[in-house]
């Protein structure tokens, strides 16, 4: 985990490509030894991000320093950063410790130091046998980690990540991310890592940054992400999630709770600096609301229930509200018998729910159309 | 019992392979053997041959005018390959990374020339750069010189119509070879802390090796025999294995010698061809 120094920072870093701003301006702090991720769909900038810190892209505004350096201008052979590429870009023409000594090499290191440390790195990655092979003679597994090796070999400073895993099958990538968490803990090395998938990013990171549109829309750990998303794109693009508009209608008497009020009903939900009469959007992870014959006090929300699929440890449940949108809901299987058809009453324990500002550009559902299918 | 066992295959495939078979036996196979026999054979009182066993041709290949020659010949293929390579690694390189609607247009400016014989385009240097060229007589009306400078008819002018002629089979192969390239290879090379020149030497150059060797070989081979460049732009003062075999035939009538260099010639190119292969198959393992 991180030791609170600062290792890497953007300062108001934008980037253009052919007249269109990919990265919009753009302030965050690395800190030594944090696992710290770029969540976001493709295109929303964090692969540019990281290009960014490499060197391998300049910025069009803004400093990249590392450890308190200017380095905007420095080439990436300058720098002390080494990235894992998503293709892994293996040098097809020399074995396995030739990939790995490749940089050791340029440090000018002597022949005996530069097999010592190869040998280390390839045992490290549990390839200790594999130094007279030729790249195309390697599973996709192996190539990742010669590429892990590769980079880990010139002792960085931090290391970048770009989807190293994307082009794992399922099984191994589980295996490959765990891998990953324990080899960045025991070498206390930070790393920044691009990925697209939310388990990935939650499973591994202490912090994620969830991008959109070449901007940060969140910065947390993966706890405060999850159950605390402060707009309606990081509740959508992270776990499932049920969005309902509303509008704030009291405060009633325990501090910070709000009465809402829906299109079919009211609600209870804790949120602080709302103003009366505004439209808010209020999201509910499935597994937190709960659906019953009795009402409880402070919900009027009643719904049909149309499907539920058992799926093991919870059942899947789908409530239709009288204007027509469909709930999603996750209950015990050995609670209280709910059959389709029901008039079902909805609430939740206002803890759980979130309630946010709804943005005034609204381009925002859109794009999350577009993105999403949402 | 007497049966045939045709295959049964034995007619169709006769009838996809016979005619080019039959072509290449008759054009390709029968002359290059003629040319063998010939290059044994005693020297015709007026031209043509006499069946009569003699080593005379090659004892005189091995003579140390015609050694000279050889030697001179291979000296300017390798100039050559040099050259187009210098040449042909930058524009291929640019080739590749130039925008997708540019790309077509430079690709026809390589290929363009081919549709016009090599003859007349070197012809066409000719005029442009002999003594009452257009070269020469610009440079004097405008008095920058006072005397013609002789560019055709030299070595130098041998070598430059060789290039102009060659560059295009050397961008080619190189073009292919660089745009297959894979550029996240150079970006990791920089990010391991390899400067430019030293990603080029050790990532870029061993990359791009098999279209370098290809091209060198499509150039290296037509320059030992391109008689015509010789002719048209060394005139009759530089002398060439291409031409040298050409005025053995046509001139000085001594057709077994003149087979004897062409025999020479087809060993160096199947030596060529040898590596070529062996090269090949080391691009498979890369």
């Amino acid at each position: 985990m991180s030791n609170g120094k600062v290792i890497a920072q953007l300062e108001n870093i934008t980037k253009d490509f052919d007249g269109v701003q990919i990265l919009k301006p753009t302030n965050l702090s690395i800190y030594e030894g944090e696992f710290l991720t770029f969540l976001g769909p493709s295109g929303c900038g964090k692969t540019t991000t990281l290009r960014i810190i490499a060197g391998l892209e300049t910025p069009t505004e803004g400093t990249v320093k590392l450890e308190g350096r200017d380095v905007t201008n420095l080439p990436p052979y300058k720098r002390n950063v080494n990235t894992v590429f998503q293709n892994y870009a293996l040098f097809p023409n020399m074995n396995v410790f030739d990939n790995v000594a490749f940089g050791l090499v340029e440090k000018r290191l002597g022949k005996a130091e530069i097999r010592e440390k190869v040998d280390a790195m390839l045992q490290l990655v549990q390839l200790g046998k594999m130094g007279k092979r030729k790249p195309n003679q390697l599973s996709g597994g192996q190539k990742q980690r010669v590429a892990i090796a590769r980079a880990l070999a010139n002792d960085p400073k931090l290391l970048l990540l770009d989807e190293p895993l994307g082009a794992l099958d399922l099984k191994l990538r589980k295996q490959m991310q765990l891998e990953l968490k324990t080899l960045q803990k025991n070498l206390g090395i930070t790393f920044v890592y691009v990925t697209h998938d939310q388990e990935e990013a939650l499973t591994m990171s202490d912090r994620i940054i969830v991008m959109n549109n070449g901007r940060f829309e969140q910065i947390g750990t993966p706890r405060e992400i999850y159950e605390h998303p402060q707009n309606k794109f990081v509740a959508n693009f992270i776990g499932e999630s049920n969005i309902f508009e509303a509008s704030v209608v009291s405060e009633t008497g325990a501090k910070g709770t709000l009465t809402l009020m829906m299109e079919n009903g009211h609600v209870l939900a804790e949120g602080e600096g709302f103003k009366y009469d505004e439209i808010v959007y209020l999201c509910l992870r499935p597994e937190n609301i709960e659906i019953s014959t009795v009402s409880r006090e402070g919900f009027t929300l009643k719904g049909f229930v149309r499907d539920h699929v058992y799926v093991g440890n919870i059942v899947k449940t789908v409530v239709e509200l009288p204007n027509g949108k469909t709930v999603q809901v996750n209950r015990n299987p050995h609670g209280e018998l709910i059959t389709p058809g029901m008039l079902v009453n909805l609430f939740w324990d206002p803890k759980d729910a979130v309630v946010m500002h709804t943005r005034e550009d609204y381009v925002y559902d859109a794009i999350e159309f577009a993105v999403l299918g949402k | 019992m007497k049966k045939r066992s045709l295959n049964p295959n034995f007619l169709r495939i006769l009838v996809m392979v016979g005619p080019s078979a039959l072509w290449l036996l008759l054009f390709l196979a029968v002359p290059l053997v003629y040319v063998v026999v010939m290059s044994f054979c005693t020297r015709g009182l007026y031209g043509g041959i006499q069946y009569q066993l003699s080593f005379a041709s090659y004892r005189s290949i091995f003579s140390s005018l015609y050694l000279k020659v050889t030697w001179k010949s291979l000296l300017m293929a390798f100039e050559t390959c040099v050259i187009c390579l210098l040449i042909s690694y930058p524009f291929s390189w640019f080739l590749s990374r130039v925008p997708k609607r540019h790309h077509g247009i430079l690709m026809l400016l390589v290929i363009l020339p081919f549709w016009v014989s090599a003859l007349l385009r070197l012809n066409g240097w000719s005029n442009i750069l002999r003594d009452s060229g257009i070269v020469n007589t610009l440079l004097i009306k405008t008095g920058i010189i006072k005397k013609p400078i002789t560019m055709m008819y030299t070595d130098g002018a041998v070598l430059f119509g060789m290039v102009y002629c060659m560059v295009p089979f050397m961008i080619l192969p190189l073009h292919t070879s660089i745009s297959k390239l894979d550029h996240s290879l150079i970006e990791a090379a920089m990010d391991l802390g390899a400067n430019r020149f030293r990603t080029f030497i050790r990532v870029i150059l061993p990359a791009t090796l098999p279209g370098i060797f290809a091209g060198t070989i499509q150039v290296f081979i037509p320059s030992l025999g391109a008689f015509f460049v010789a002719d048209v732009m060394g005139g009759g003062n530089s002398v060439y294995l291409g031409n040298l075999i050409q005025n053995q035939f046509l001139v000085a009538r001594n057709w077994p010698l003149g087979a004897a260099f062409s025999v020479l010639l087809i060993v160096f190119t199947l030596v060529m061809l040898r590596l070529y292969t062996r090269i090949g198959s080391l691009d498979d393992l890369a």
